[in-house]
C-alpha cells in the first residue's frame, strides 16, 4: 500500500518535470510559429523574392530585405575577420604562454567583458569610437588604401566600419572562451611529445594544438558569428540606419536587427509590421542554422577526441 | 646554405611576439571602455541620480530613480516566471539525463540562448502587447524571462550534476521515494549554489535593452503598474544617449556606470560562489 503511494508520488513529480521540459521545447517551436504567422501577410505577398529585393519603402509599402541582409552579413563577417585571429591568439596566450595565475586573471577579465551590456558598448561607441573613426582611422585608411573602393567617400564616424569594430570587440570573449576550453582539452603528453622531437614552441603550438583542434576552432568562430548576427543595440547606435547597399565601409547601412529596433514601434501599416516580422523570422532562421552547425562540429570534435 | 636553426628561432620569437601583441590589442579597447565608463560615469553621478525622476525636457537635473526601480521590477517579474520553470528543467536534465526528451531539451536550450534578443522582443510584443493593447511591465517581464530561461536551465543542470551519486543512493537506500530524494536531498543541498545560476541570469537580463524597446517601452515617471509601460535603466540610457541634450548624455554615462557596476558585481559574486562550490566538491 505504502509502496504504491510513493510510486504514484514519484510519477507525479516525474510528469511535472516532463511537462516543464515539454513546455520549454514547445516555447521554441511556438516562437517560430508566431513569427511565421505574423510574417504571413508579407510572405504571401512577396514570397522568397523578399530576400533579393533592394527597396525598403514603408510609405509605398514596398519591402525588400536585401539591404538589411547585406548590412548584417558585411558587419558580422568584417567583425569575424578582425576578431577571430586575435581571439584564437589570445586563447593561446592564456593557455600556453602565461603562468596559471595570470592566465586566470586575464580570462576572468575577458569573461567580464562578455557580461558588459551591449548598450554600454553602444554608448562608448557613440562618444569615443565614432569620433576616433572619423578623425583618425578613416583619414589614415584613406591616405594609405584610398585606391580601394571600400575606403571611398567621406566618413561621418557612424557607419559599417564603426559598427564592425564594436562588434569585433564584443565577440572576442565568445570566441576566446570556447577556443580556450578546446585548447585545454589537448592532453599534455601530446605537447610533450612534440617538444621531445625537438620542436620550438611555435612548432609545438602549430602541430600539437592548432592542427588537432581545427574543427573546434571553427565551431568557436561560428558561435561568434551567431552572436554578431543577432547583436542589436550597439550596432543600431553606430551603423547610421539607412537601408542602402554600398561598397564603401565609411557609409551608413542598416542590419536586420537594427531596422527592427528602429521601426517596430513606429510601424503602423499591417504590411510594414508583417515585413519586419518576416525579417525577424529570417534572422531567427539564420542564427538557428549557424548554431546547429556549430553544435554539430563540436559534437564530432568531442567524439573524435 | 640556409641556416634552418636560425629561421626556426626567428619564427618562434615572431610568433610569441604576435601572440603577445594580439593580447594587448584585445585588452586595450576593453581597458578603454571600462576606463571611460568609470571616469565619465563616476563624475556624472550624484545623489539626485538615485532619488529623482527626470525633469521636463530642457531643464538640467533630475535622475533615474524610476528607471532603477523599473529595472528591478521587470527583472523580478522575469525571474518569477523563469526560475521555477528553469530549475525544474535543470532537475529533469540532471536526474533523467539519458532520456530522449533530455537530449531534445538540451538542444532547445542551446538554440534558445542563441536567439537574438530583438527577436525575443518581437515575440513578447506579439504575445503580450498586442492582446493587452498596450506596452506593459508584464510584456517586459515575459521577454526577459525567455532570456533568463536557458541560463538558469544550463547552470542548474551543471550544479545538480555536481551532487555525487552516492548521496542520491544513500537516500534511496534509506527507503525514500525518488521525489523526496530529488527535492529534500538534491535540491535542498544545492540551494545556495542554485542561486548562482539565478544571479547570473538576472545580471544578464538587467543589461538587456533590445527586448524591452517595444515591450516595457519606458516612461518618464515612477510607475508600479503591471499593465502600464515602465522605465528601465538600459532603455533609459539608450533614449538619453541618442538625445541631443548634454545633460541627458551626462546622465546616460551615469546610468551606464551604475548598470555596469551592478552587473559586474552580480557576476563576480556568482562566479565566486561557484568556484568555492567546485573546490569544495573536489576536496571531498
Amino acid at each position: 500500500m505504502l509502496k504504491i503511494k510513493s510510486k504514484t508520488q514519484d510519477a507525479v513529480l516525474f510528469y511535472l518535470l516532463r511537462i516543464t521540459a515539454l513546455l520549454v521545447i514547445g516555447l521554441l517551436l511556438f516562437i517560430m510559429f508566431i513569427l511565421f504567422k505574423s510574417a504571413w501577410p508579407s510572405i504571401s505577398k512577396n514570397g522568397l523574392s523578399f530576400i533579393l529585393k533592394t527597396t525598403w519603402n514603408p510609405i509605398e509599402e514596398d519591402f525588400g530585405a536585401l539591404p538589411f541582409i547585406f548590412g548584417t552579413m558585411v558587419t558580422s563577417f568584417l567583425a569575424l575577420l578582425l576578431a577571430a585571429p586575435v581571439s584564437i591568439l589570445i586563447a593561446l596566450f592564456i593557455t600556453e604562454y602565461l603562468p596559471t595565475r595570470f592566465s586566470q586573471i586575464i580570462s576572468l577579465l575577458i569573461e567580464m567583458v562578455a557580461a558588459i551590456p551591449s548598450i554600454v558598448f553602444g554608448l562608448w561607441g557613440i562618444f569615443y569610437l565614432a569620433p576616433f573613426v572619423k578623425d583618425t582611422l578613416s583619414p589614415l585608411l584613406k591616405a594609405n588604401l584610398g585606391f580601394l573602393p571600400f575606403f571611398s567617400g567621406a566618413s561621418f564616424g557612424i557607419g559599417i566600419l564603426t559598427a564592425s569594430l564594436i562588434l569585433s570587440i564584443m565577440i572576442v570573449p565568445t570566441i576566446t572562451s570556447i577556443a580556450r576550453s578546446i585548447f585545454e582539452l589537448i592532453p599534455s603528453h601530446q605537447k610533450e611529445a612534440s617538444y621531445a622531437l625537438g620542436s620550438t614552441k611555435y612548432e609545438m603550438v602549430k602541430l600539437a594544438i592548432i592542427t588537432p583542434s581545427l574543427s573546434g576552432i571553427s565551431s568557436a568562430i561560428v558561435l561568434g558569428l551567431g552572436r554578431a548576427l543577432g547583436e542589436t543595440m550597439a550596432v543600431t547606435m553606430l551603423i547610421g540606419n539607412s537601408p542602402i547597399i554600398t561598397k564603401s565601409l565609411f557609409s551608413p547601412a542598416a542590419t536586420m536587427a537594427s531596422v527592427m529596433a528602429n521601426e517596430y514601434t513606429d510601424a503602423n501599416t499591417p504590411m510594414h509590421v508583417a515585413s519586419l516580422c518576416y525579417l525577424a523570422l529570417i534572422l531567427f532562421i539564420i542564427t538557428f542554422v549557424s548554431n546547429i552547425f556549430a553544435k554539430s562540429i563540436v559534437k564530432q570534435f568531442s567524439k573524435a577526441g | 646554405m640556409i641556416n634552418y636553426k636560425l629561421i626556426r628561432y626567428i619564427k618562434n620569437k615572431l610568433f610569441a611576439f604576435t601572440v603577445i601583441l594580439s593580447a594587448f590589442m584585445v585588452l586595450l579597447p576593453l581597458f578603454l571602455i571600462i576606463k571611460f565608463v568609470f571616469t565619465q560615469g563616476a563624475s556624472s553621478l550624484n545623489l539626485s541620480f538615485f532619488t529623482e525622476i527626470p525633469k521636463p525636457v530642457g531643464e538640467v537635473g533630475g535622475g533615474m530613480k524610476h528607471a532603477i526601480l523599473g529595472t528591478l521590477y521587470v527583472v523580478t517579474l522575469g525571474a518569477l516566471i523563469a526560475v521555477p520553470i528553469g530549475i525544474s528543467c535543470g532537475v529533469y536534465l540532471s536526474e533523467f539525463s539519458k532520456s530522449k526528451l533530455s537530449k531534445t531539451l538540451k538542444l532547445t536550450v542551446d538554440l534558445m540562448s542563441g536567439i537574438p534578443s530583438i527577436v525575443i522582443g518581437i515575440f513578447a510584443y506579439l504575445m503580450v502587447v498586442v492582446p493587452l493593447k498596450g506596452f506593459s511591465a508584464l510584456a517586459g517581464g515575459v521577454a526577459l524571462s525567455i532570456i533568463m530561461l536557458p541560463i538558469i536551465i544550463k547552470t542548474s543542470e551543471e550544479i545538480l550534476k555536481l551532487v555525487p551519486n552516492h548521496i542520491r543512493e544513500a537516500g534511496l537506500a534509506l527507503g525514500l521515494p525518488r521525489w523526496k530524494v530529488i527535492i529534500f536531498i538534491v535540491l535542498k543541498g544545492s540551494f545556495s549554489s542554485l542561486l548562482t545560476g539565478i544571479i547570473l541570469a538576472i545580471s544578464r537580463a538587467s543589461g538587456e535593452t533590445a527586448p524591452l524597446l517595444f515591450t516595457a517601452f519606458g516612461n518618464m515617471y515612477l510607475s508600479y503598474e503591471i499593465n502600464k509601460p515602465i522605465a528601465t535603466l538600459p532603455v533609459q540610457i539608450y533614449t538619453y544617449a541618442i538625445s541631443p541634450f548634454k545633460d541627458w548624455q551626462r546622465q546616460a554615462w551615469a546610468g551606464a556606470f551604475v548598470l555596469m557596476v551592478l552587473i559586474l558585481t552580480m557576476n563576480l559574486i556568482a562566479r565566486y560562489i561557484f568556484l568555492q562550490l567546485k573546490s569544495n566538491k573536489k576536496g571531498q
